[in-house]
Order: C-alpha cells, then sequence, then structure tokens
C-alpha cells in the first residue's frame, strides 16, 4: 500500500507542475505584468527598472523556477487590483466556499444516498416515480434559475431564510465560520441545496443502478435464499458492494462543486473564492486568478488521492493486488 | 424414508409481451429424509424454476399458476410472505453454482457465517464462531481458525463451493436445493464436492435437490431421478433404472447424446436436428448457392489426399520450448517483477489433417496455448514453425500474413463471439471481404449462402441478427465465419462446453464431417476427456502450463502414462450405469 502511495503521490508532482506551467504562462503571457502594475504616467526607465527589478528579463526557465519555488513556499504574490498579498485574500475567502461545498455534499449524501437505495428497491412505487421525476426536473434547469427560484420562494414570499451573504459569522483564529450562529446556519441553507441538488441527483442515479445491478447477483440471491434479514441485505451487503465506484464519482464532483461554485456565489452574492476569481476575471487580476488556478488542482489531486486510499478500505480484492504487485 | 416434500401439479407461468409463457407444466416431485433427489435436462427445461419456486424466489413477473408444493405438511404457497422468508435458510437452504459469485466479496467468510447462524437461532457471536468452526470442518477446509477470516478471494474455487455449503448447513435445513454445484469445477473437485454432498446427505439426514446438466453428476450420486424437457417431466424414477432402462424416446436419446469416455463414436445420434430445419423458412435461398459450391470452393487451392497414410503426412505446426509469460499492469521500480508463468517449456508436433486435443484443468494454460498459436498473445520465448515457415507472435505478425488466414479460431462462448449489431451475412462475409478473396457482392452472397447451407442452416439465416438464434446455430455460424476464410488450421477452444448435451454431439458431428471433407488440422481444446476421445487423433496434457503427457487418444485412453492423467481419467464421471445399452 505505501508503494502505491508513493506512486500516486509522485504521479500527482507531476500533475501539480503541470498546472503550475499553465498559470506562470497565464501569469507570464497574458498581457504584460509591468503594464498592468504600474501607472499611465510611470517612464519607460521605471517600467524597466521595476522590470529588472522583478526579474522579467531572467530566461524563462530561471522565471518558472522562481514562481514554484515561490508556490511551494506559501508566497503568492500581490493582487493587481486591491494589493495585498494574494494569500491573504484567498483565506479570506477560503472558509466560506468550503464550508459551502461541506454543507451541500451532505445534503447530496445524506438524501441521495438513501432516495438511491430506496428507488432501486421499490422499483416502479409511486414514490420512488415522484423522486425520479423531481430530480430529474432538478438536474435539467440551470443552477441560477433554482437559485433565483428559491430565493423568491423562501425568501421573497415567504421570507423564512436570507437571501444573500453569510449573515453573522464566528471567528476562529483566521476561520471565519457560520456554523456556530442560527442566522449564518439560515443563510448557508439556500445556496447549499441550490449547489447540493445536481451532485444528489447525480448520487442518487448513480446508487440506484449500481444498486440494481448488485441486487441482481448471485451472492445476494444466496444471502436471500439463506434467510439473511432485508434490512441487513439491501445496507450491509448489497450497498457495499456499490461504493467504489458511488465514491469515485463523488470524489470527483466534490472537487466540482467547490471549483465551480461560481455561479451559485454569484447568484447569493456569496463571500466565497468563486465571487473573488469571478471578480478578479472582470479586473484582470492575473496572479489571483492563476493561485486560484493552482489551488483548485491541488484539491482534485489530494481528494484524488483520498478516494484512492478509500478503495483500500473498502474492498479488500485490491488490498490483495497491491500487496503482490 | 419419510416424504420431506411434495410437489404435485405444479405450473409456472411467465405472462410476456406475446402471451403466456409456461415454465413448468403439472410437474410432480417428492423428495424423502436422506435421499437426493437428481433433476436433469437441458437448458430451457425448467430445472431451476422448480428450485425457485420451491424457494419462494420466483423471478418477478413469474408465478405459480396451479399445484401444491407441500413441505413436511405445510403447504409453501399459503405463507405469508414474512413467514415464506423465515423458511428460507432455516429449513430449505440452496447451494448455487458458481463459487465465485455466490459469495459476499467485501465480507469475511467468518463474517458471512456467524450473520447467518445469528439470522436463525439466539446466541452469542462468540457461540456462533464455534458454530462456524466446526461446520467450516465439517465441511473439510484445514486450518479453519485462521482461514476464516480470510475473504471469499482468498479460496481456490472448491474450498469457496465449501464455504457455500457450510452456509447453507449454518441452520440444520431439512431439504437443500443444489443448482448444478459442481459445473464451475474442476473434475478432480468436482468429485470431491460430490462425495461432501453425499456425505452430508447421509449423516445429517437431509434431503437433496440436485440440479444438473450433466448425466454423470446425475449418474454418480444421486438416489432418484426426474428427467425434464421443456417444462414437463419426461421420466422419474430410482437412478439405476432411469439411466440404465430408460423408458422414454427422449430419455434414450438424451443418453446416446453424452460423450463416452470408454467409447469413441464416430457420431451421435441427433435429438433435435428435425426441429432446427422445419422452424426455419428453407424456401429462400440464394440463386446458385449450394453446399457443393461452399466445398468446391473450401477445396480449391488446397489438395488433399484423405488416403494417404498419417505418417507422411508433412508437420503443419511445430512448436518448441514455448512459454508465455503474462506480467501484472504496472512494473515495479525497485524490483524486477517475476511475470506468471501462463506455459512454459511446450513441445509438439502436429500433423496436417489431425485433430489435436488439448485438455487440462482451469488454469492449466489451454486457452493461452491458443492464443499463443493464433496471435492475441506473444510468447516470451520459444519458436512456432508453421507449414515450414517460423510463426512470427501476434504482435508482430503483418495483417497480410499468410497465416493470419490460415489460422482461424472458433470460440467457446456463442453468445459474445459474434457481433450482435451485424446480421449474419455481413458476418459470414467479412472475412471473405478482409482477405480480399472475392470482390463480386453478387459472388460474396453465393458464398455465404453455401457456406451456411455447409454447417446446416438454412440460407434464409444470413438475413437475421444473431440474437435471433439458439447457441448451437450460433455456434454453426461462428464455424461457417471460420470456414469461410478457407482456412488449413482450425483451432477451437471449448467449442461445445457452453452447450446443452444434444446440440454439443451436433456440433461435434459437424466438425468431425468438415474436419473429414476438408482435410482440416484441428486444435481442439476441452476440459472434458469425453469429449476429446470423440474428436481427437491425438492428446495433449496440460497442467499448471507445463506438459504432462502428450500421446496418440487411444493409446492414452487405454493406458495413461503420467499419474495426473490417470487421476483425471479416474476421477471424471462414469456412464458404468449406461453400459448395457450400446
Amino acid at each position: 500500500m505505501l508503494n502505491f502511495i508513493l506512486r500516486r503521490l509522485l504521479q500527482s508532482v507531476f500533475v501539480m507542475l503541470a498546472v503550475s506551467l499553465i498559470a506562470f504562462s497565464l501569469f507570464r503571457f497574458v498581457g504584460d505584468p509591468v503594464a498592468q502594475m504600474v501607472g499611465q504616467e510611470t517612464s519607460i526607465e521605471d517600467q524597466e527598472n521595476l522590470r529588472e527589478r522583478l526579474g522579467l528579463n531572467d530566461p524563462l526557465i530561471t522565471q518558472y523556477g522562481r514562481f514554484v519555488g515561490n508556490l511551494v513556499q506559501g508566497e503568492f504574490g500581490f493582487s493587481y487590483r486591491t494589493r495585498q498579498p494574494v494569500s491573504e485574500m484567498i483565506l479570506n475567502r477560503m472558509p466560506a466556499t468550503l464550508e459551502l461545498g461541506l454543507v451541500s455534499l451532505l445534503i447530496s449524501l445524506l438524501v441521495g444516498i438513501p432516495a438511491g437505495i430506496y428507488t432501486a428497491i421499490k422499483r416502479g412505487g409511486v414514490l420512488s416515480n415522484v423522486l425520479l421525476i423531481s430530480t430529474l426536473i432538478g438536474i435539467s434547469v440551470p443552477t441560477f434559475v433554482i437559485g433565483i427560484f428559491l430565493i423568491y420562494l423562501f425568501g421573497v414570499e415567504l421570507g423564512w431564510l436570507p437571501t444573500f451573504g453569510r449573515g453573522q459569522t464566528v471567528q476562529i483564529g483566521w476561520w471565519q465560520t457560520s456554523f456556530l450562529t442560527w442566522d449564518g446556519l439560515k443563510s448557508l441553507l439556500l445556496p447549499a441545496i441550490t449547489l447540493g441538488i445536481y451532485q444528489l441527483t447525480l448520487t442518487m442515479r448513480l446508487v440506484r443502478a449500481e444498486m440494481q445491478d448488485v441486487l441482481k447477483t448471485d451472492f445476494i440471491k444466496f444471502a436471500t435464499a439463506r434467510g439473511i434479514n432485508y434490512r441487513s441485505l439491501y445496507f450491509n451487503h448489497a450497498f457495499r458492494n456499490t461504493l467504489v465506484p458511488v465514491i469515485t464519482i463523488i470524489g470527483l464532483q466534490l472537487g466540482g462543486i467547490i471549483a465551480f461554485s461560481i455561479v451559485t456565489e454569484s447568484v447569493f452574492q456569496w463571500p466565497g473564492m468563486g465571487l473573488l476569481f469571478l471578480d478578479s476575471i472582470r479586473y484582470v487580476d492575473i496572479p489571483v486568478m492563476s493561485v486560484y488556478l493552482v489551488l483548485i488542482a491541488l484539491m482534485f489531486v489530494v481528494i484524488n488521492l483520498f478516494v484512492d486510499m478509500l478503495y483500500f478500505a473498502i474492498d479488500p480484492r485490491v488490498r490483495l493486488k497491491s500487496a503482490h504487485g | 424414508m419419510d416424504t420431506l416434500l411434495n410437489i404435485s401439479q405444479l405450473s409456472v407461468k411467465f405472462p410476456t409481451r406475446f402471451g403466456e409463457f409456461t415454465a413448468l407444466d403439472n410437474i410432480d416431485l417428492s423428495v424423502a429424509a436422506g435421499e437426493i433427489h437428481g433433476l436433469v435436462g437441458e437448458s430451457g427445461a425448467g430445472k431451476s424454476t422448480v428450485g425457485a419456486a420451491i424457494m419462494g424466489l420466483l423471478q418477478s413477473p413469474g408465478y405459480i399458476a396451479s399445484g401444491d408444493i407441500n413441505f413436511m405438511g405445510e403447504q409453501l404457497g399459503s405463507l405469508s410472505a414474512e413467514q415464506y422468508h423465515a423458511i428460507r435458510g432455516q429449513r430449505i437452504s440452496m447451494i448455487f453454482q458458481d463459487p465465485q459469485t455466490s459469495l459476499n466479496p467485501l465480507l469475511r467468510v467468518s463474517e458471512q457465517l456467524i450473520e447467518t447462524i445469528r439470522q436463525h437461532s439466539d446466541v452469542s457471536h462468540a457461540q456462533a464462531r464455534d458454530r462456524a468452526i466446526s461446520l467450516l470442518e465439517e465441511t473439510g477446509i484445514r486450518d479453519v481458525e485462521q482461514r476464516m477470516d480470510e475473504y471469499p478471494h482468498q479460496f481456490s474455487g472448491g474450498m469457496r463451493q465449501r464455504v457455500v455449503i457450510a452456509l447453507a448447513l449454518c441452520s440444520d435445513p431439512e431439504l437443500i436445493i443444489a443448482d448444478e454445484p459442481t459445473t464451475a469445477l474442476d473434475v478432480s473437485v468436482q468429485k470431491q464436492i460430490l462425495a461432501l454432498i453425499r456425505a452430508l446427505c447421509t449423516t445429517r439426514n437431509i434431503g437433496i435437490i440436485l440440479i444438473t446438466h450433466d448425466i454423470g453428476v446425475i449418474n454418480e450420486i444421486t438416489d432418484r431421478v426426474t428427467v425434464l424437457r421443456s417444462g414437463r417431466v419426461i421420466e422419474s424414477g430410482p437412478t439405476a433404472q432411469v439411466l440404465g432402462n430408460p423408458s422414454d424416446e427422449y430419455t434414450k436419446a438424451l443418453m446416446a447424446a453424452v460423450p463416452r469416455l470408454d467409447k469413441r463414436l464416430d457420431r451421435f445420434r441427433n435429438i433435435v436436428s428435425d426441429d432446427i430445419l422445419t422452424k426455419e423458412n428453407t424456401s429462400w435461398v440464394v440463386e446458385g448457392a449450394s453446399s457443393k459450391l461452399a466445398s468446391d470452393w473450401l477445396l480449391q487451392d488446397h489438395q488433399f489426399d484423405t488416403q494417404e497414410p498419417d505418417d507422411n503426412r508433412q508437420s503443419i505446426l511445430s512448436v518448441t520450448d514455448l512459454a508465455v509469460t503474462f506480467y501484472s499492469g504496472q512494473p515495479g521500480w525497485f524490483k524486477r517483477d517475476p511475470g506468471f508463468k501462463a506455459i512454459s517449456d511446450i513441445n509438439f508436433t502436429m500433423r496436417s489433417g489431425q485433430v489435436l486435443g488439448v485438455v487440462g484443468e482451469s488454469g492449466s494454460g489451454k486457452s493461452t496455448l491458443a492464443k499463443a498459436v493464433v496471435g492475441l498473445v506473444d510468447p516470451s520465448h520459444g519458436e512456432m514453425i508453421f507449414k515450414s515457415a517460423v510463426l512470427p507472435p501476434g504482435s508482430r505478425r503483418a495483417r497480410t500474413h499468410p497465416a493470419r488466414r490460415q489460422i482461424q479460431m472458433v470460440f467457446q462462448d456463442p453468445y459474445s463471439s459474434l457481433n450482435n449489431r451485424q446480421k449474419v451475412e455481413d458476418i459470414i462475409a467479412e472475412p471473405i471481404r478482409f482477405y480480399k478473396m472475392a470482390s463480386d457482392n453478387k459472388k460474396i452472397r453465393q458464398l455465404v449462402a453455401s457456406v451456411l447451407e455447409l454447417v446446416e442452416m438454412p440460407q434464409s439465416a444470413m438475413l437475421k441478427y444473431p440474437h435471433q438464434f439458439s447457441g448451437g446455430q450460433r455456434q454453426r455460424i461462428a464455424v461457417a465465419r471460420a470456414l469461410v476464410a478457407r482456412p488449413e488450421f482450425l483451432i477451437c477452444d471449448e467449442p461445445t462446453s457452453a452447450l446443452d448435451v444434444s446440440i454439443q454431439a451436433q456440433i461435434l458431428n459437424l466438425l468431425k464431417d468438415l474436419q473429414q471433407t476438408f482435410g482440416l488440422s484441428i486444435l481442439f481444446i476441452s476440459h472434458n476427456l469425453a469429449v476429446i476421445r470423440q474428436i481427437s487423433d491425438s492428446v495433449l496434457v496440460l497442467r499448471n502450463g507445463a506438459l504432462v503427457e502428450s500421446a496418440q487418444t487411444e493409446q492414452f485412453f487405454s493406458a495413461p502414462k503420467h499419474e495426473y492423467s490417470q487421476m483425471l481419467l479416474r476421477e471424471t464421471p462414469s456412464l458404468a450405469m449406461l453400459q448395457k445399452q450400446l
């Protein structure tokens, strides 16, 4: 297993190098960095001095090396727009996005998995069909429409839930959390549902399809013939066997949720990384964009590594194969 | 003996779009305690449906249309769903066919046993564990204490089937339904498992219904036997009487179609041949097509003298020191992967126009050998000489290499070896076009129709898709596809093991005829010694990738030299009871 993880880590390093190369070329070649930093009245000589000072005249490979070196040390540079350190800006925004992603993942799992199991067992039942059709609507309507609809219904008509922002938050160290206040939790609900509904549908349909396959297998038939009670049959015997494909997809989707929560964050004016990214694009804030790119790639890599390790926990056959290989 | 189970006038129906399909038609069956009752029949006979009906696990939308299942005085049909589920495992158990798939791969063997035991009796975890240990010991597993906490995939096929049996015994059932319990196992393991079933039946006084298609198995251990065909009981009675002195024509024909280990037959009797032709439309023909055209085409550039004595014939394939090693997916960084030697040190020579039987248990490397010759895997060592020229390994054998056409292959499973999205005409025409043997569309059509006729299929078959045919018919189409390339060398990898005995008999007849008419050289792979005896001139025995024995067929079956060959012959279920019939 250790061998396997080491190999995976090495692969991850290559992936990260490739992504940082893209981020670097974004930084270096999309527009002239110096022109972005200085005002219009700065003289050509001053611009040249600045260029020299920033090392922009060095060979490209040296510049790239320096770029990667800085990234590794957590020195992400300064934003063109706000003149603040990028690391500070991202750290400020990260808790909001991570909390939103986590809650929407929880919603999608807590609803999606039981619903998937239910619709697989009660095939053709009334409730099954209602679930399948309503989630089909959920998946085919764009996220922003759902968001606006939810705002209209719960925020405007019923007035139950706030429609934008994080509400009251509590500061724990540098982490700003909305989990600890009632207002924060209420604010979290609508965006989390909006963001999670796609994942929920996907999880439900995947679990359902996998369950249906597993329920047809001989070992389930044999367990039924042994009179194992249905609860254990469905959850312990059948559901466990669907986990490998299910966590693969959920893992990938979790990355997607966090990386592409841009639309939801924008609809709900959620002060997270997505909104920051959107603003950065608007103002061509290249340093923020390239760091964001690298961080998202890192997140995908970490999630995938974690999913691969989960396989070991779930499937004894994988454990054996890697012990031999 | 007490009657345990009594089925009377049971009918099971499956509603379909085209009306109701009757799977079982007024079946009577009774099983006593301590008795093994065999249910035998070909596919579609309804054997497994009987088992499912008793367990109350009929595949939806099937239902019991009429009749009773009486289990120890209780009408199973009148039970509620919960009461029925309580009987399952508790009083009636089941053993499934394939031990590879009937155990949950993610749960330890001990977990599966303990859960089942605790499901049916109110005992503590530790007591259940003790009981699991004694059950596993009873079924003949050694080092139980250490092995029971392993996962199913760590057990071999035979050991898994013992675990399955232990699971079926968990709650002291009175009746066990064993559905093809040894079909997926090698002969030597089969013998042990059958002996175990017999022993359990006697010592525990359990009634067993043994469902199988294998007459040999029936002969080996059953007390009574019921022959089923198309959902009806054909014949029922004590095994010795039914097999030794069958009264029904179908039973007689079925016995005659079983390949015999002790005797080589020139032809098998056909049980169902007439069905094929009468059901199909034979009036549709392609102009100018006939089996004569096909045979002329096949013999075109291939002079063959059937009269020539064996020894004078040229060697067509000779293999020296052949080895194939498989490496696991990812090469290691630090150590060289020694790989898995699928076959090694294989040497043999085949003369033109001969049939070489390759026999061995699963994992012996039979199929790997075939794949190396046909070019699907590369040998890691050794040399193959085909028609006095070196045969390059698959990856370096050009598409245009003559051996690509001259060596053709027929695969085991006719359900997956034909492309379901292509019409039979396109399937058979493909080799003609690929090897550019004819370009005129009319001519190609004629050839396709003719070769179908040669394999005893109606010409109109070319208009249909493979899924419209039965297994035996599909295998004929697969043979036609191989033949149309005008091969000199045919590789048949278990061509009949997915088929019923009656169909197997037909395909073997067909292969024999074709072989004799066209002087084909055939490498015939089978795990079934009786089949090998019927068709081959000489035999190779493989074991764990090594060549154990190589001999002329008759010599091999009368006096096998190697210990392992002797064991194989001994363990194959014999048909001694049929002796007097033939």
